[in-house]
């Protein structure tokens, strides 16, 4: 009776053979046509989900999209034998490979202040600091005085260390053998953006 | 066979002295660093320590100690812990044969051919590397088995003289005996304060005592890891590196595959399946992670000699128990550690840095992936066996209460641009 809503039979989402498609007969061994026919309507099952899956995305609401917080530098952590695949393959320039020469004791430092100026140390600079290098006299480096942080050439004075600015507007800084004084890392590079 | 020579190296004070590497000011005081949810202590320094500042004691008890002494309280930043317990691991590993993370910042190492003199002076040369190139101090304890190591460790902790290194292997046996009769039975790894209640009706109150102890009667009484416990402080090894054993208040799923797995793919199947394992328990103890910690092993005793054993601990950006946020952590490090051209025998996730779930961190919205689809399933499952409430009150309450905590944390020293050290030039 057409008044009562028909469920049954209609057409399936893609079932049947797709208009205008080429179709041939194939003979099986009798044994075989049913799992053959079982396997066949599994796959198409499964093809059906997948088209499923493709129509209307659900619009959400945005994720973070890393749960993790990275660490700065993208270098891989090397831990030991480099991996034979590194030789083949010409990878793009990583500026954290120009500057990192050890990841696990490699720091990172922002700048204020214009006391290195004439060094080539700005402010805003973001400085490299390679805790694994020993100090030498000569080298720029971030230095613990009294429990403050400051950055300054390492020298040598008549008691001891000293701290050497750059820029003429600044004193040296002779270091008492009652302050506390402890060299935190030698600056090995920096970085700057102009833009 | 060769006598083992174990090594346990751990941090001192350890989230205490992360700070204190960025913020010098920080040296010679109180100083205490609270969990996220609860504001607990969850490290102290030896100053907070010294005034009777306990673990675990809520913040809200301490106010009135912290205005009286000038305790300084820091909120957790588990991307900064996490970060620096990366390094100290990475560098850890080039000094021994082998090694295992135990903790974020406990590791075994095995240093088996080295001994005496020579063997001192490489724990000295482990101590002063550390210190130098991450400003954290660590501590050395040496043995023949890994409950010895983890003891040494102690007793170089405890004796300062010893300059943070105790070698029991050179220890002469009175001088063995001395101190182990001086240090209660709840010293030893795995023995527990109920455990030590209940070893003292038996008689066994110093460490000495649970030496000389019947083993086989213990594992009768007890368990068998009571047994190896024992067995180890005579100096047998009974828990090898392959078998490692969670610390508490963390959650470890691992396993030892069946046959050696260079494919990226079948370990990224397996570290999926671990985490999915360790999230159902996670969930079902009602805790949330802070901090997952993955590692793959290759064997040691390789015929081709190729060993390695990378670990890398991923610090969430917040708690959560979603097996779908962890399983995205936990592959994300995966791609960190994994070298192709070894043959894996093991791997192992660690949930750690565990809080108590107060809100459910229900996984409102997700993108539709057949993979995610069915986690999906299986958090509503359990959260409909958990009351429909479960759900609700996260969208309730969530926001509010998160945001009351966190209140001195100090920025992301090595994790963030914009949380990077200013310095005076």
């Amino acid at each position: 009776m057409k008044n009562t809503p028909n469920n049954r039979g209609g057409a399936r989402l893609g079932a049947g053979r797709k208009a205008g498609e080429p179709t041939t007969v194939i003979r099986v061994p009798a044994n075989q046509a049913q799992p053959i026919r079982d396997f066949l309507a599994v796959h198409t099952k499964k093809r059906l989900q997948t088209a499923r899956d493709n129509v209307a995305e659900i619009v959400e609401p945005a994720l973070d999209t890393e749960p993790v917080s990275l660490p700065l530098y993208t270098t891989k952590v090397s831990a030991g034998f480099p991996s034979p695949a590194d030789d083949h393959v010409e990878k793009r320039l990583n500026p954290s490979e120009y500057l990192v020469d050890n990841t696990s004791q490699t720091f990172f430092v922002r700048v204020k202040g214009d006391s290195m100026i004439d060094a080539g140390v700005f402010e805003d600079d973001v400085l490299v600091i390679d805790r694994s290098r020993v100090p030498q006299v000569g080298d720029i480096v971030l230095a613990m005085l009294d429990g403050e942080f400051t950055v300054k050439t390492l020298g040598k004075g008549k008691g001891g260390a000293r701290l050497i600015p750059a820029n003429k507007r600044y004193p040296v800084i002779e270091i008492k053998s009652e302050q506390s004084f402890e060299i935190w890392g030698v600056v090995t590079g920096s970085m700057r953006k102009f833009k | 066979m060769t006598p083992r020579v174990i090594a346990l190296v751990d941090v001192n004070n350890f989230y205490v002295s992360c700070e204190r590497v960025f913020n010098p000011k920080l040296h010679g005081r109180p100083v205490v660093v609270l969990s996220n949810n609860d504001g607990c202590v969850i490290s102290r320094s030896q100053e907070a320590k010294a005034l009777g500042i306990a673990m675990a004691q809520p913040w809200f008890q301490l106010r009135e100690i912290a205005e009286q002494y000038g305790v300084i309280a820091h909120s957790s930043n588990y991307a900064l812990y996490a970060d620096m317990s990366n390094r100290v691991m990475a560098l850890l590993n080039d000094f021994a044969r082998d090694q295992e993370i135990y903790s974020i910042d406990e590791c075994f190492l095995d240093l088996t051919g080295m001994r005496g003199k020579q063997l001192l002076a490489h724990a000295r040369r482990i101590r002063h590397s550390i210190r130098q190139w991450t400003g954290l101090p660590v501590c050395v304890g040496i043995g023949p088995t890994k409950t010895l190591a983890k003891l040494a460790n102690q007793i170089a902790k405890q004796d300062i003289a010893r300059g943070g290194v105790c070698d029991m292997n050179a220890m002469s046996d009175e001088e063995r005996k001395a101190c182990f009769s001086h240090m209660p039975a709840s010293s030893v790894w795995g023995v527990g304060r109920r455990l030590a209640e209940k070893l003292d009706r038996l008689g066994i109150r110093t460490v000495n005592d649970l030496r000389n102890a019947d083993a086989a009667m213990l594992n009768r009484r007890f368990s068998v890891t009571l047994e190896k416990t024992v067995r180890e402080l005579n100096g047998i090894p009974c828990m090898e590196f392959e078998d490692t054993t969670a610390p508490r208040q963390q959650i470890l799923t691992s396993r030892s595959f069946g046959h050696y797995v260079t494919d990226k793919h079948e370990l990224r199947e397996a570290v999926t399946q671990y985490i999915t394992r360790a999230a159902e328990k996670l969930r079902r103890q009602a805790s949330l992670a802070n901090t997952l910690h993955l590692y793959i092993r290759t064997s040691p005793h390789n015929p081709d000699g190729k060993h390695r054993c990378p670990g890398i601990t991923l610090p969430l950006q917040q708690a959560t128990d979603d097996t779908f946020t962890l399983i995205r952590a936990g592959l994300y490090g995966l791609d960190h550690i994994y070298a192709p051209g070894y043959s894996y025998q093991k791997a192992g996730v660690v949930l750690g840095n565990l809080e108590p779930r107060t809100m459910a961190q229900g996984n409102l919205f997700a993108a539709r992936d057949k993979r995610r689809e069915r986690l999906m399933e299986a958090i509503d499952t359990i959260n409909s066996r958990m009351g429909r409430a479960t759900i609700r009150s996260a969208a309730e309450g969530y926001t509010q209460v998160w945001k009351m905590r966190a209140a001195n944390k100090s920025k992301s020293y090595t994790t963030c641009w914009d949380g990077i050290l200013v310095v005076n030039a």
